[in-house]
This record gives structure tokens, C-alpha cells and sequence, in this order.
């Protein structure tokens, strides 16, 4: 049983949950990073003092966490703007940073690892001299992941702050160069938009937000945080949707960026199971009624497992299956075929080790 | 009903099945295991835990399972599983018990930031509490140990946790984790104290696990007070000696050793604040256990 989109579809229907079924649903909801939104989301339905003590606990636990992580990422972003103005490279921050510098609906409850920046290609090198010379030194140590990266991939090795441990990804395109769709940088970076109350940081346009978090969520989407990512896209769209002119612009603009693939699964997957609201002329654009060809068929029995909480009791016999085709899918659409077959006989070669935790000192655990 | 009802059969079906549902404090666990060896040990160290029936909430669903693949048998492996997370890397099976409780504490620290939680010892009088903060070494568990079995009733030996909205700390009364010479030091101490098996190489040395008393078990949810913040330093020789410590000092002292307080922000430093208000602070030097414990009875005896 799937608590969780229960939950997030219907926040009142919390008020029926057993307290069994409360266990089942904060555990569902730790596993898809959404313990901080969901309490948000109940909390906006004036249902805080529907949930019982103990679930509220790590409910509310998770909002905190989120909370003091957008204080930092807020430094953090100005930070970042000092290391770059002296070489006159704007601070164009996407994603999940992107969200909380707006002040979006979507950084809501919104956890985060890394920062995520776009830099224009040409001035990438410059960048990145700037950002060692600040304290950010790059974590990937393997010289074939190095190579990989630099030469294959839209974005440098992870980097690192030496003091201050976040991590941050410097992007110069949103979809790696390989990859089948093309979407033109340069025409983000024009439209990118500065924050009133931040000076010179930059995020993308909503559009683009939106158009980046779809492409993200169906290329290379981390399985634990696909649920995660299409509730991001659910408060993208209601945002959005304030302005009705604002969906027939969104839908020109994964036009002219060629980004209508991506954007119509995600309208798709909202409207199915977030019951986003989507006007009637832009469903049909995007398909949305239809069930779809052979291979939109199949998308959608892989999707309707991966969208779901990465949790055993949400679990069937198709669940690695689908984990694993949708592993395979995002590569085929990342890279031409010899440079996948490449890369695939690299990584079972030499597969990567796993990272060793530090031992269980309290202080280190925590 | 407690766990101490159940007979030894019964627990260990039940820890290596649906596992053993009990409450520690405010926190409802579910132990399972697929590690027999340590039933009867552990049976011992929660006699006296209430247990839950399996309609309520859990807070933390853990387990202990043997390694994967030829780690079952080839230098045995125990592996610690919170729902289905794996958050560390295996250790020598032997060091199963230890590290069920180190994985406990992981999820207190990982999942708690409703209350303050510090890494510090706490034991209580009444409805007073005496809170220990102190890095290892400082002998702050021999100390804790001692107290416990001298009257004073456990809370935590390494988690001391705070609510934010009404300053009252709270108790798990769970395992007191003993290194190295306090292991010896305790057995001779209290010998009627129930202690662990010594586990020996673990990452903190030798550990053994001494089970907390029936009564801090039983009085675990009195609503209680830091009365005294006590900074204890083990000092070979010395004579046990209170020294007065500054609010400023104090609060510092708190602030290092709470595991989430840069995570709380303002409600962390005013938790932080009240506590240091509240309580008289002290550095402690001492060598031998009965003059600390004198120096304690000394604490509880003035009037608050």
C-alpha cells in the first residue's frame, strides 16, 4: 500500500491512518526524501494537530533539517557570486538551490546534497580556477571518471568545499553533449533571471526550471529521488499555472529547446499520480488522455514502480526489473551506442568501491 | 508486560521473526536479528523494557544480519539495517551487540531533530538530573556507571536529549557502553550489575554493555530537570574537586557537544541557553569512585 502518494494526492485522508499505518507511511516517506514536504504540505492543509505525536516527530524532524539547509545553501550562493564576479562569470544556480534563492513553493521541505551552477561553456575553465582558488577542490579522484566527465558529460567531477564539506556541480549544458536531445545553453543562460533580494545570483527562467527538472527526472533521475523530483515538478507546475498564458509559453519553449519529450512525461506523470492540475488544451497537446503507443505503454509500467517510494513495502517482482531497465534506458539516452558499451564494459570491469563509511563514533555517525 | 516475561525460547523466536517491539523512553524500537548468539545477552540488558504490541508505532525498525555471501562464514560479518538502510559498513560478528546499540544511537542522532540531542552522559535524583558532557576518555561513563548503581537513575550514558518546548530532559534508560579498565573498575564496583560479555578490537577498544537498573527503567518517563552540568575529568591521584564554571563556558561546553545544534538554529541556542540558566556548572576532577559519588550525594542533598 502506498501511503505516501495517498498522502500527497489527499493530505486529509492522514486523518483516517492507524497508528500501524502512520509507521508505514513515515518510513515510505523517509525513503523518498519527503518527511520535510509532507509536513509542510499537511501543515498548509491545517492538519498539523491531526498527526499523532510520534510520526509528527520525524515529520517534523525532516522540515527542520530542510529549513537550516536553505539557510546554507542561501551562503552558500553568496559565496559562490563573490568567487565568480571578479572574472565577470554569472552565478546561474539550478535546481534544488534554484528553488530555495526564489523563494519557490517548490523548496519546500526540499533536502538537498549539492548545489547545482551553470557557467557558459567558454568560460568553464575560468570557473573552475576560480572556484579551487575559493576552497572547492574536485572529489572524483579516478582518472577514467575524470576523463569521463570532462570529455562525455554536461557537468565537472562533483567539487568540494575543504571547509565548509558541500558539495557543488558545475554544469555548462543540462543534458550531456552525447545525449540524443540538445537542448541550446546559451538560450538559458539569456533568459536566466536575477533574485530580487540576491543580488547578482541568477536562477532560470520558471520555464526552464521546469523543462531542466523533467529532462533531469527522465534522463538520469536517481531511483531514490524520482518521487521526490516529480513532487518538485508539481509545485513547478502549480506555480506556474497562476498564469493560464504561462502553459502554452512553457510548452513553445520545450519547443524551441527541444525538451517536448521530457515535458510531456512529466505532465503526464503529475496529472496520473499527484493529480496536478493541467488545462484541458495542454493535456491533449501532451498526450496526456491517450494511453499511448507500445512504447509509451511501457514507460508507463516502468515509471508507475520507479515514481513510487523506494521502500520494500511498496516493492513487487517487477521493482529491480524496472530499476535496472530504467538504468539502461537513461544511459541509451545519454550516449551514443559504442560509447555506452564503452563505458558499461568499463564500469563491470572495474566496478566503482563502494564508499567506506567512517566507523561509528557518535559524533562521525551523526 | 516485559520483556523479562518472555521465556529465553520465546525471545529469541521472536527477535529472529517480527522482532522484539519495545520502548525505550520516548522511543519505540523494533530489534530483530538474524544473529542467534546475541538473544541471551540482549534479553538480559532489556529485562526490565516494557514490551509494545505490534499495533503502534515504531520509531526505529533495526536489525542485525550476518554478511552477505561467504562473509557468513569466512570472517564472520555482522551487518546493521535500519529499515531497509544500511548505514555503515559491517563489523566482525562478534561486535554484533555493540553495534545494535551504536546503530541505535546513529538513529537517534540521524532522526531526531524535535529535541536537542548532546553527546553527554545524564543521571538523575528524583525528578534533578545531572548532565555529563565530556569527550572519551574523561571517564564519563565509569563515572555514569557508578552513579547508576549508587542510586542515582540512568537517563542516557551518550545521549543526553533536551525537549525544545519545555527544557525537560528526557530519558532512554538503554545500555551503559564500558571501555577498556572501566569494565574491571564496574564488575568490582557493582557486582551485582549485569555486564556484557567484554568484546574485544572493536574501533573503541575492549566494550562491554552493563544493563541499566530496573528502577531508572521504571521511572523513565518522569518528567525531569537539569539541575547540574557536570564536567568530569578522570585524573590519576587527584582528590575529587568541584570547580565552578562560568555560564559562557558552559554553554560552549553544551553547545560542542550537541550533536544537532547547528542543525536547530535559534531553537538550539535558546535550548542551549535555558539549560546553562537552569543549572549550577561545574568542572570535576577525581580519581577514586567513592569520593565522586560523595561529591554527588553532596549535589543532591542542597537545595535546588
Amino acid at each position: 500500500m502506498n501511503h505516501l502518494l495517498a498522502a500527497l494526492r489527499d493530505p486529509h485522508s492522514v486523518r483516517q491512518l492507524s497508528p500501524a499505518q502512520w509507521d508505514l507511511l513515515v518510513r515510505q516517506t523517509r525513503h523518498a526524501n519527503l518527511l520535510g514536504r509532507l509536513y509542510e504540505r499537511l501543515c498548509a492543509a491545517g492538519l498539523e494537530a491531526d498527526i499523532p505525536r510520534r510520526p509528527r516527530n520525524h515529520l517534523q524532524s525532516g522540515a527542520i533539517m530542510a529549513t537550516q539547509q536553505q539557510y546554507s545553501i542561501r551562503r552558500e550562493a553568496r559565496l559562490l557570486r563573490d568567487a565568480l564576479a571578479p572574472y565577470e562569470i554569472p552565478l546561474i544556480l539550478l535546481k534544488g538551490a534554484a528553488y530555495v534563492a526564489g523563494r519557490l513553493p517548490a523548496a519546500q521541505g526540499r533536502l538537498f546534497a549539492d548545489i547545482d551552477i551553470l557557467v557558459p561553456h567558454e568560460r568553464l575553465d575560468t570557473a573552475e580556477s576560480a572556484l579551487m582558488l575559493t576552497g572547492w577542490q574536485s572529489s572524483v579522484t579516478d582518472a577514467y571518471d575524470q576523463r569521463y566527465y570532462r570529455r562525455w558529460m554536461h557537468e565537472l567531477p562533483a567539487m568540494r568545499h575543504v571547509f565548509r564539506g558541500t558539495t557543488l556541480d558545475v554544469h555548462h549544458t543540462i543534458l550531456p553533449p552525447t545525449a540524443r536531445l540538445k537542448p541550446d545553453a546559451r538560450l538559458l543562460i539569456e533568459a536566466s533571471v536575477e533574485i530580487p533580494d540576491l543580488p547578482g545570483v541568477r536562477t532560470l527562467a520558471l520555464e526552464d526550471l521546469i523543462l531542466h527538472s523533467a529532462s533531469h527526472l527522465f534522463h538520469e533521475g536517481e531511483p531514490d529521488n524520482l518521487l521526490r523530483d516529480l513532487t518538485d515538478l508539481d509545485l513547478l507546475l502549480k506555480h506556474l499555472g497562476r498564469d493560464d498564458a504561462a502553459w502554452d509559453a512553457l510548452l513553445a519553449r520545450a519547443q524551441r529547446l527541444q525538451l517536448s519529450g521530457p515535458l510531456n512525461l512529466a505532465l503526464r506523470y503529475t496529472e496520473r499520480l499527484l493529480d496536478t492540475p493541467i488545462p484541458a488544451r495542454i493535456r491533449k497537446q501532451a498526450g496526456n488522455g491517450s494511453s499511448g503507443n507500445a512504447g509509451q505503454r511501457l514507460l508507463d509500467l516502468l515509471y508507475s514502480r520507479m515514481l513510487r517510494p523506494q521502500h520494500p513495502s511498496t516493492a513487487d517482482r517487477f521493482t529491480s526489473v524496472a530499476r535496472k531497465a530504467l538504468y539502461i534506458r537513461a544511459h541509451w539516452l545519454r550516449m551514443p551506442p559504442l560509447l555506452l558499451a564503452y563505458h558499461l564494459a568499463h564500469k563491470a570491469l572495474f566496478p566503482p568501491k563502494p564508499e567506506a563509511l567512517p566507523p561509528m563514533d557518535e559524533k562521525k555517525a551523526a | 508486560m516485559k520483556v523479562s516475561a518472555l521465556s529465553p525460547a520465546e525471545f529469541s523466536e521472536r527477535l529472529a521473526g517480527d522482532g522484539i517491539r519495545l520502548a525505550a523512553g520516548p522511543f519505540n524500537c523494533r530489534l530483530q536479528s538474524g544473529v542467534p548468539e546475541i538473544a541471551g545477552e540482549l534479553a538480559r540488558l532489556y529485562a526490565h523494557h516494557p514490551l509494545i504490541d505490534n499495533t503502534r508505532f515504531v520509531d526505529f525498525h533495526v536489525a542485525i544480519q550476518p554478511g552477505h555471501g561467504l562473509r557468513r562464514w569466512l570472517r564472520p560479518q555482522a551487518r546493521f539495517i535500519v529499515d531497509a538502510i544500511e548505514p555503515f559498513t559491517p563489523l566482525p560478528r562478534d561486535q554484533s551487540l555493540p553495534m545494535l546499540e551504536w546503530g541505535l544511537n546513529w538513529c537517534i542522532t540521524a532522526y531526531s531533530q524535535h529535541i536537542l540531542v548532546i553527546h553527554a552522559a545524564s543521571v538523575a535524583r528524583g525528578n534533578r538530573a545531572a548532565i555529563l558532557p565530556a569527550p572519551p576518555g574523561s571517564g564519563k561513563s565509569t563515572l555514569c556507571a557508578a552513579l547508576v548503581n549508587r542510586g542515582w537513575r540512568l537517563l542516557s550514558d551518550e545521549l543526553t536529549m533536551i525537549r525544545l518546548d519545555t527544557g525537560e530532559l528526557m530519558g532512554l534508560a538503554r545500555p551503559v557502553s564500558l571501555k577498556n579498565a572501566s569494565i574491571d573498575i564496574i564488575r568490582n564496583y557493582a557486582p551485582d550489575a549485569f555486564l556484557t560479555r567484554p568484546v574485544l578490537d572493536t574501533t573503541k577498544g575492549t566494550v562491554a554493555l552493563m544493563a541499566p537498573t530496573q528502577a531508572s527503567v521504571e521511572a523513565v518517563n518522569t518528567p525531569t530537570r537539569a539541575a547540574w552540568m557536570v564536567l568530569p575529568r578522570y585524573q590519576a591521584g587527584a582528590d575529587a574537586r568541584l570547580t565552578p564554571m562560568g555560564n559562557g563556558a558552559a554553554f560552549m561546553q553544551l553547545a560542542d557537544n550537541a550533536m544537532n545544534y547547528h542543525i536547530l538554529g535559534a531553537r538550539g541556542f535558546e535550548a542551549v541557553g535555558r539549560t546553562v540558566d537552569q543549572c549550577r556548572n561545574f568542572s570535576f576532577e577525581y580519581s577514586r569512585l567513592d569520593d565522586a559519588i560523595a561529591v554527588f550525594e553532596q549535589l543532591a542533598g542542597e537545595q535546588a
